[in-house]
């Protein structure tokens, strides 16, 4: 429902960050500039940023619905977010990524793996990794976004979606990584109070935290059949171990996207916008109870629906949303929360995608212009950096507005499902591909530009493989397993019409997240490789990590 | 614990609180703390000279 606050909160906001926007455009003199801020952002601004970045809509609306269905078993996700995805992140890699960065003069993670392997094809191939993928991201976080404002304001989806684009490409393109960063440091900071009053409202409803939690756990008897087939034992309990459920809450929600944020390469680079440690230590505890009030709310609150509506309708959540998951915290929202509240969560919600959307484009830009033309294809001219970069983010916004309008009109449910899997799919190759040999790349002496090479090509394969073929999510959306072997998924055989798993030991195959089978097979092939090949030279190896001791 | 029936599940809530404080009593305690702010002037024209010696290729 549009009303008049709604509009004029919603001016004052893009007011804001358009005046960001400007600053950091005022602020952009070289390449430098465009791609890490000059190396000297605001630990505060970084750490927002990056939580900003991380968390989109989709970890809102998409997983504070899952947490609905699967329940507080979901808070490892979280847990990890902070632990791994922030405190070792910063602290073990960070510190590491800048300085090798700061040595290498890199701008850009693809720029960082290229220079300390001395390979322009890791450059390249990280750079086409990331320009062919990530779009697929964008444009999952772009439909929701658009989808969710035509909703709100009562217009046209193509309206919605080319407004919300212009905004965010005007920024980007102009004030480059410190309009994004400001931005989202503006972003991060309406989303953490939004979520923040969202679980006290939630608490306080529900009587407090451990009512609220004992008369959760007290539902166990209403979990639907399916779900209890799968294995779900209650909102406060773990699946069954090694059931179907199990699998999907701790290989694809905790560690898919728990350790695959590690590889993340627009959450990477933002370690070398920073001026030194110290600011990376100061980001530390902004960043942590940054995920702890987002995505450890946007779960809570999401397991914690079940109550509220089993008191106010008699239903769990899912039914209530008639078995849209997405629809769940919406609905929440719309039901437990004044009006007032709305517009604050509708800012919160345009923030969270807004943030992280704008990134997106951001590191499409710097792979097209810095990674590939400019470094790869020896387009180099000087002067000329910031400008290709430019046209690299317009392109990427372009294709990304593009798939967000024709996936809808082409490709009807099939194109849905497969962009909703956009994200997964980026976390999962991302993982596979970089995660090996960008460890390799922080710590490592002895790994070998064949091996990084080999390890890199391995592990993107391995991953899409799994993907395209087995992991029953993707493959389903992805259509191509069913299309050649006429199964929807390798490890689903059909027999007297119904569908068997394969499994082996605990392993249910079709269930297992591809960060499981690419991140051992990479790291496995980098050393290996590296092992029969030449070492980089010594002079090289002193250059980026110091003198060997 | 706090209402939660599985300890696999209070753990994660209690270690979501207590990581956060982590974060926390580490920025707190390094603060002022950290490596240097620019790598050596050597390392850096080198760097540059790299670059340069590169684009010339």
């Amino acid at each position: 429902m549009v009303s008049i606050w709604m509009i004029f909160v919603v001016i004052i906001y893009l007011f804001i960050v358009g005046y960001l926007g400007f600053r950091g455009y005022k602020g952009t003199k070289s390449a430098t500039d465009y791609m890490l801020g000059g190396r000297k952002v605001h630990p505060y601004v970084m750490a927002m940023s990056y939580g900003a970045t991380f968390i989109s809509t989709s970890a809102i609306i998409g997983f504070g619905g899952a947490a609905a269905v699967f329940g507080m078993s979901l808070l490892w996700l979280p847990f990890m977010n902070i632990f791994l995805g922030i405190f070792i992140a910063f602290w073990l890699f960070g510190g590491r990524t800048r300085r090798l960065g700061l040595r290498l003069d890199a701008h850009t993670f693809p720029e960082l793996l290229g220079r300390r392997f001395q390979s322009r094809f890791i450059q390249g191939a990280a750079a086409v990794i990331i320009f062919l993928f990530i779009p697929m991201y964008a444009s999952a976080v772009l439909t929701g976004a658009a989808k969710y404002l035509a909703h709100q304001f009562a217009i046209d989806y193509n309206t919605a979606l080319f407004v919300f684009s212009v905004i965010i490409a005007l920024y980007v393109v102009m004030g480059g990584i410190k309009g994004v960063m400001y931005t989202d440091a503006l972003q991060a900071t309406i989303m953490l109070v939004g979520l923040t009053v969202l679980l006290f409202m939630t608490y306080h409803r529900l009587g407090g935290v451990t009512n609220a939690h004992q008369m959760l756990t007290d539902m166990a008897d209403k979990v639907p059949e399916k779900l209890v087939a799968g294995g779900h034992q209650g909102w406060t309990a773990m699946p069954k171990f090694g059931a179907p459920l199990w699998w999907v809450a701790v290989s694809t929600i905790t560690m898919g996207v728990g350790i695959g944020v590690l590889a993340q390469p627009q959450l990477a680079v933002r370690y070398m916008t920073v001026k030194s440690g110290k600011e990376l230590n100061r980001a530390i505890p902004i960043g942590g109870i940054f995920i702890l009030l987002t995505a450890g709310v946007a779960y809570i609150v999401g397991a914690l629906s079940n109550v509220f509506f089993n008191q106010t309708a008699g239903k769990i959540s899912i039914a209530v949303a008639g078995g849209d998951v997405e629809q769940i915290i919406p609905m929440y929202l719309q039901k437990a929360t004044p009006e007032w509240f709305s517009v604050l969560f509708m800012l919160t919600l345009m923030s969270a995608a807004m943030s992280t959307l704008s990134s997106q484009f951001h590191i499409m830009g710097t792979s097209l212009g810095r990674d590939l033309v400019e470094e790869s294809l020896n387009g180099k001219k000087k002067g000329h950096g910031v400008l290709i970069t430019r046209f690299g983010v317009l392109a990427g916004i372009l294709i990304s507005v593009y798939l967000s309008y024709i996936i809808d009109i082409r490709f009807g449910k099939t194109g849905t499902a497969i962009v909703a899997r956009g994200t997964a799919i980026f976390f999962g190759l991302c993982a596979g591909a970089f995660l090996p040999v960008y460890i390799g790349a922080l710590w490592s002496r002895g790994i070998t530009k064949s091996g990084a090479i080999a390890g890199m090509l391995c592990g993107a394969l391995s991953s899409l493989f799994w993907m395209t073929f087995v992991l029953e999510k993707s493959s389903t959306a992805l259509l191509l397993c069913n299309k050649w072997f006429g199964t929807r998924s390798l490890a689903i055989s059909v027999v007297d019409g119904s569908e068997v798993l394969a499994k082996t030991g605990p392993f249910i195959w079709a269930f297992v997240d591809p960060i499981i089978i690419s991140l051992p097979i990479a790291a496995l092939v980098t050393v290996v490789v590296s092992f029969f090949t030449k070492e980089l030279p010594q002079a090289h190896l002193e250059r980026c990590m110091g003198p060997s001791t | 614990m706090l209402g939660i029936k599985d300890p696999w599940v209070a753990a994660p809530y209690i270690l979501c609180i207590l990581s956060a404080l982590l974060c926390v009593v580490w920025g707190i305690l390094k603060w002022n703390k950290g490596d240097n702010e620019e790598p050596e002037e050597e390392i850096r024209q080198w760097a540059e000279e790299e670059d340069r010696v590169e684009d010339e290729l």
